[in-house]
């Protein structure tokens, strides 16, 4: 029987770049959407000449960042400035496309005449979905950005770090990951009333608009009660112990732990070996543990250091009590739950060679996801698209490779 | 369903039985916001993310949680034991009518109620039915318990997060629980796009561990591709490179920004320069004065770049922004087109000038307590059938009445029979 695939003849044409776009459609194509991406080596997507690269060497088909985010998709190249790969373009959307994605500024679209009017006015079945730090519109949308920058904006770095100190950076693009799924749900959410009416539509997103609903309660603390939030490190008004303990090994060894409710704390004493100073009366309430909470941490942490952080997490789990192991980059190439689930998927990339790939973070019980290919390398599916897709010549193909619109 | 209703929203054909806590909630927000008939269903009592503050008017009640109130909106709500013979009775008949059911309690618990996939798709054969568990339906952790701060650490965030010489950090607000509900209500629709197609529902089995891992970057590339375990640096970060700064200190506050080289500091570094020039503020920039846009790109690159050069730049900016404000280095930003933004705070967001010309918060009628209640808006503007808040979220058991007595047709004496025995 032929495997069954959710999005099985959905046509997406990606113009996207960065994070949200490209993995978004990703998604969509590991769920069974044809993806073709479209990018310019005139101005190279920035995941494709940052870290990390197979064996710190840099080159164009050589960092993950790119491929993790494009696998499952044809690439091809098109210098979009050039009104011949203007033409394929629209071609492509016109012929071809279901979905038309996009990540760019407001007014580049439309200076490359792919403006979202003059897409589906041929086209009213068309689904136009774009994407942009601040959204399409208003005063700040024309300003350049990125995730990294995105966390600090959408107010995550202000709100990441201890209160005696000056805020901690979330690592990544934060916001980009924050705001990818609402992107796909979205697209999904047009595509059944399309199926229903026929009916296509733009659709767009804002970074920022996605992520502070991350912020939401907070906010509207402000905005009721006047208080703005603030740092408190690892410290949870509903649990103590709740932080993260070193641990006995070199270097970084850390153990999450949060203990929420009395009958844990037992469970934690004794996973412990009930030391003496577990029955001090100061830590037999939750009260009590939180007003002597910073000496509770150190007696803790005295605890957790004679253990490495499995045997801490495998203690305290055992015994019903919240704890994790801080897993590193390492650690999570090895960790026994995401091996099980099948959350790193070796594909073997034609300059890479084998490397790790991630399915979307959910598992269908009939529809199973599928990566089918690595991220493609600059332009590598030029020829298969604008001739097997698109019908051009052989005649037209190197027209346009001369006049340098697949750059 | 009057017309009305169906034309409210995209997603008005389908009913949802959110049976979640605070790790599914998001789920079903969005789908109600997108017009989807939501119902809330909670134990007798309430759902205990009430008890998640903050509280209106810093009052803690069950029905004053603005955690719960933000993440509820648009849905109905009902009160129910399903551990009891006759919830669970009550709970079959109402799966019968409806499309989905999203549920987060630990894996396995609503297989031994008889009321998991394999027992709820032979009631009602094209159920869709999307499962939040902390590390997913099988494997050695399925029955493990995770808070957000577990998941923060298991999923790789926390070994990047926070200052070097303190433990790692987690987020003061953590929403690991919350984009885990993101990915779960994508997922969602794509199973009901799948029945659609073919007329069959499925299970989804969505991990919170997994999806927290899809907000690092690439922490798990870092070690496949260049054997480097990326680290925590407080405000700055390294990526096989030299520690680069993502946040200044400013007058009143931080911006965020970053040097980098490349194609980054080709757009932000020959306007920010200039800036510095006007004011006579060069510091170590002073032999970049003449550099344009093609010299940062082909220069400079920020895998090379030594530590030495990277901190004099950045001590430079800290004394260019030291007697700025964040509002002050944003407007120049957005001027001069660099990549600066400030580190809002949750005021700043709230008074956000973008986010108003967006028309981004939305008023939300509170009749229990006649009063009006700012919420945060949509995560995307749709041209057919837009999001919207259709009502705030549920008291306890506020649609029991509506749902069990005008839909399933229970009669009054049964409703207070089932209420007595606290099954309602």
């Amino acid at each position: 029987m032929a495997k069954k695939r959710i999005f099985e003849g959905l046509k997406i044409a990606d113009f996207t770049w960065l994070g949200v776009g490209p993995i978004a459609m990703k998604f969509m194509a590991n769920m069974g959407a044809t993806v073709i991406h479209i990018e310019s080596s005139t101005r190279p997507d920035i995941c494709r000449v940052s870290p990390p690269y197979k064996d710190w060497k840099p080159g164009i088909n050589r960092s993950a960042f790119f491929a993790v985010y494009n696998d499952s998709k044809y690439g091809i190249t098109l210098n979009l400035r050039m009104p011949q790969a203007q033409v394929v373009a629209k071609k492509l959307i016109r012929e071809w496309a279901d979905v038309v994605a996009d990540a760019h500024l407001p007014g580049i679209m439309e200076k490359f005449g792919l403006d979202k009017e003059t897409l589906r006015k041929d086209k009213p079945e068309l689904i136009h979905i774009a994407t942009a730090l601040q959204g399409k519109t208003g005063p700040y949308s024309t300003m350049p950005g990125h995730g990294m920058v995105g966390v600090s904006l959408g107010g995550i770095t202000q709100v990441t770090g201890w209160p005696d100190r000056e805020p901690t950076v979330p690592f990544g693009a934060l916001t980009d990951f924050l705001t990818f799924p609402h992107m796909i749900t979205a697209l999904i959410a047009a595509l059944l009333h399309r199926r229903k009416t026929g009916e296509g539509q733009y659709i767009e997103l804002s970074q920022l608009e996605c992520s502070v609903q991350f912020l939401a309660p907070p906010i509207m603390d402000y905005m009721i009660n006047g208080r703005i939030l603030g740092r408190m490190g690892n410290r949870s008004t509903y649990a103590v112990p709740h932080g993260v303990y070193r641990c006995k090994g070199e270097g970084e060894k850390w153990c999450a732990i949060a203990v929420y409710s009395d009958e844990e704390w037992r469970h934690f004493c004794s996973a412990i070996g009930n030391p003496r100073w577990t029955k001090e009366p100061r830590f037999a309430t939750f009260m009590g543990r939180k007003e002597n909470e910073e000496e509770l941490e150190t007696l803790v942490e005295e605890w957790t250091a004679n253990y490495t952080p499995s045997e801490v997490m495998n203690k305290l789990q055992t015994a019903h009590v919240t704890a994790g192991v801080v897993a590193s980059g390492e650690d999570l190439v090895a960790d026994p739950q995401l091996n099980y689930r099948g959350t790193h998927i070796i594909q073997e990339h034609p300059e890479i060679g084998p490397h790790i790939y991630h399915p979307p973070p959910y598992r269908f019980s009939k529809t199973p996801h599928e990566l089918t290919m690595p991220a493609p390398c600059l332009g590598q599916h030029n020829e298969y698209v604008l001739k097997e897709i698109l019908g051009l010549s052989d005649d037209e193909v190197a027209d346009l490779l001369i006049a340098g619109a697949l750059e | 369903m009057s017309d009305s209703k169906k034309n409210s929203g995209l997603l008005s054909d389908y009913r949802i039985l959110d049976l979640t806590d605070y790790k599914g909630v998001y789920c079903g927000k969005v789908l109600a916001d997108l017009g989807a008939d939501v119902i809330k269903v909670e134990k007798p009592g309430g759902d205990s993310t009430r008890n998640i503050g903050p509280f209106y008017r810093d009052v803690p009640h069950l029905e004053r949680s603005l955690y719960w109130w933000a993440y509820n909106t648009s849905k109905r709500g009902i009160t129910l034991d399903i551990e009891t013979a006759d919830g669970k009775d009550i709970f079959r008949r109402l799966v019968k009518a409806a499309d989905v059911v999203v549920e987060s309690y630990p894996p396995g618990y609503m297989d031994k109620l008889k009321l998991g996939y394999a027992a709820l798709s032979k009631i009602k054969p094209d159920i869709v039915m999307a499962s939040v568990s902390a590390f997913g339906e099988a494997g050695p952790y399925k029955d493990w318990k995770a808070d957000e701060l577990v998941g923060w650490a298991m999923a790789g965030q926390a070994y990047v997060t926070g200052d070097d010489d303190r433990p790692p950090c987690q987020i003061s607000f953590p929403h690991g629980y919350l984009v885990t509900g993101s990915h779960a209500a994508s997922a969602t629709l794509a199973a009901l796009y799948y029945r659609e197609l073919s007329g069959e529902g499925q299970h989804i089995d969505v991990s919170m561990q997994e999806s927290v891992l899809w907000t690092t970057l690439q922490l798990v590339q870092f070690w496949d591709m260049m054997n480097l375990n990326l680290f925590r640096a407080g405000s700055r970060r390294s990526m096989g490179t030299a520690l680069f700064r993502l946040a200044f200190p400013c007058k009143d506050g931080h911006v965020g920004f970053l040097i980098a080289g490349g194609q980054l500091a080709s757009i932000s570094m020959p306007p920010l320069i200039e800036w510095m020039a006007e004011e006579g503020m060069l510091g170590a920039f002073e032999d970049k004065k003449d550099w344009g846009p093609k010299d940062w790109t082909e220069k400079v690159d920020a895998m090379a770049l030594t530590q030495e050069t990277v901190d004099a730049w950045e001590d430079s900016l800290i004394k260019f922004f030291a007697n700025k404000t964040k509002a002050e280095i944003y407007e120049k930003a957005r001027e001069k087109g660099m990549i600066i933004y400030p580190v809002s705070t949750t005021k700043d967001l709230a008074e956000n000038a973008q986010l108003k010309d967006r028309n981004f918060y939305v008023k939300v009628e509170h009749p229990e307590l006649g009063e009006t209640i700012t919420y945060a808006g949509s995560p995307y503007k749709m041209t057919v059938a837009p999001w919207r808040i259709s009502r705030r979220a549920p008291l306890i058991g506020e649609h029991n009445r509506e749902i069990y007595e005008g839909e399933l047709g229970l009669s009054k004496d049964e409703m207070r029979q089932l209420k007595e025995a606290r099954v309602i």
